[in-house]
């Protein structure tokens, strides 16, 4: 678990490059007149992991969809190294994209490859088509997923077809994917409601240090307030598309909570 | 029994509600009137009724002894380029279909002009018979195994596109999701997120299709695609029963082999 990796060592934590994101009155309807984001914005630092919570269909989903722009937003911008990615498309957003690792709360591996071409897959906004097509990946990339699935404790389960794993082998191989893409922000959706408790705090815990030991901002929206707290240093809730609470996870309180959740019964 | 329960009515229940069951004889009605109706169309000749086992057996009489002999001067050849047509017409057709079946999943073209200018493509090709493509191309390219070969081909794209395309829009969204998010060119996620999840179902949709392309093969010499059917029109033209029996005996010698070559492939891969 602790295999230090070469590609961005400590010593260049602090390389100089701004990975903050900012997004200014995010609008999303799917339907006119129905917004589910209304009119959001928030800053996001370029370090340490933000935690999104709030209740099922409050748009922390879109929010976090809107960023990597698997959600075309109605309105609002989302500027990020220098880019509004609200704006982007075509070439251009595919290049911003590989800055950007995700994780998916049902995991989302390829099931019918093998466990390291499903890491490789995060090059693929780097690869020409027919390398990947021809299984001829850089070398370099190839070793680099071999330390990645080291990192992630999967080492020795290279070559073995995805559909093989476990629901928390699945996910540990959709971070080091995640990670193989060298991203500049980690986005992950939900990453621990498909998992059981222990499971859910063992994969929180690789995210958090793998993002952390490279300094790569992570956002990550949780149902799991425990989990949110114990590991975000930011908490952003919440409730009916805005945000109502906005803080370090000690000062999230049970008021707090009430207004993000609504009702009281729950906190007993 | 107690006189409590034996004063409780019994509770009944059918299956049918009287007005199902109204339907349902109007139903049964219907079809009466269709078969005896299309019994009438057909205009059965009762004298050819009634002497059709003595004609079957005599006609069975004429194919024995079969003439083996001619199996390697003419079957034999025959059999091959019966073989020949039915898998490089499936060839030929899965390469088509599958462009037409990209055309026409909803996941992957997003133009409901394309989607149906695609279904267009694969029922056009569909509802016309084999032997009718086959009259077709013997017409452009003269008889022989080309014409059999494309009207193989083209006849099967409406088949193989149609199951294609629905292998394609049950590919999960989520592997795709996650190439697209990680910057993947729309090439990329084809080949690496969707071609994965459909290969099983490609495989399995070419080989039956194959399977019942060798079939169709068999036959198409009756109107000139060359193969089997030629060796036959030949015997049946010549009335020599004992080569028409041979030809018989070894396509249904073929389409057996053929099934459990298939049966055994599919059992393996899937």
């Amino acid at each position: 678990m602790d295999a230090s990796l070469p590609i961005r060592p400590a010593a260049a934590v602090d390389d100089g490059i701004d990975r903050s994101l900012v997004i200014r009155n995010l609008r999303k309807e799917y339907r006119a007149g129905e917004p589910v984001l209304k009119d959001v914005s928030l800053k996001v630092e370029g370090r340490g992991m933000t935690a999104i919570i709030g209740p099922s269909g409050t748009g922390k989903s879109t929010l976090i969809r809107c960023i990597n722009r698997l959600v075309d937003p109605t309105a609002g911008e989302i500027l990020f190294m220098g880019q509004d990615l609200a704006k982007l498309s075509g070439r251009s957003l595919r290049e911003a994209r590989r800055r950007i690792g995700m994780v998916f709360q049902e995991y989302n591996l390829v099931e019918r490859l093998s466990v390291i071409e499903n890491v490789l897959c995060g090059r693929l906004g780097y690869v020409a088509v027919w390398r990947a097509w021809a299984r001829r990946f850089d070398p370099k990339d190839v070793d680099r997923a071999f330390t990645l699935l080291d990192a992630v404790g999967l080492g020795s389960f290279a070559t073995q077809r995805a559909d093989q794993l476990s629901g928390g082998q699945r996910q540990r191989v959709g971070i080091a994917r995640a990670l193989m893409q060298d991203p500049d922000l980690v986005l992950a959706d939900e990453p621990t409601s498909s998992l059981d408790p222990k499971t859910s705090v063992e994969i929180m815990e690789l995210i958090a240090r793998r993002a952390g030991e490279r300094d790569i901002p992570v956002i990550v929206n949780i149902h799991n307030v425990g989990l949110a707290k114990r590991f975000a240093d930011r908490i952003v809730g919440m409730s009916k598309g805005e945000i109502v609470f906005d803080g370090p996870p000690r000062a999230l309180e049970d008021a707090h909570l009430m207004q993000i959740y609504g009702g009281e019964g729950w906190l007993e | 029994m107690s006189a409590a329960a034996e004063a409780k009515p019994l509770r009944t229940w059918q299956r049918f509600t009287p007005a199902e069951r109204v339907i349902r004889s109007v139903f049964y009605l219907i079809a009466l009137i269709a078969i005896v109706w299309s019994v009438q169309t057909i205009e059965i000749i009762p004298e050819f009724l009634y002497d059709a086992p003595q004609q079957t057996a005599d006609l069975f009489a004429r194919m024995w002894p079969i003439d083996w002999a001619w199996y390697p001067k003419v079957v034999h050849e025959a059999l091959v380029e019966t073989l020949h047509i039915a898998t490089l017409g499936t060839i030929l057709a899965v390469a088509l279909a599958s462009l037409v079946a990209l055309m026409v999943a909803r996941n992957i073209t997003h133009s409901i002009v394309l989607n149906s200018i695609g279904r267009f493509i694969l029922v056009a090709t569909r509802s016309v018979h084999a032997m009718v493509w086959a009259l077709f191309f013997v017409a452009v390219f003269g008889p022989g195994a080309l014409a059999g070969t494309l009207a193989i081909a083209v006849h099967s794209i409406g088949f193989t596109g149609k199951f294609l395309s629905e292998a394609i829009e049950e590919a999960k969204p989520g592997p795709i999701e996650a190439l697209v998010a990680a910057g993947a060119s729309p090439l990329a996620v084809l080949i690496k997120g969707i071609w994965p999840q459909v290969k099983p179902a490609f495989l399995a949709i070419s080989m039956f299709r194959w399977d019942i392309n060798v079939r169709e093969s068999a036959v198409l010499g009756l109107v000139g695609g060359g193969g089997l059917g030629m060796a036959l029109d030949t015997a049946l033209s010549n009335l020599y029963w004992d080569q028409a029996g041979l030809v018989l005996l070894v396509i249904f010698v073929v389409v057996i082999l053929t099934e459990i070559a298939t049966s055994f492939v599919r059992s393996r891969i899937i």
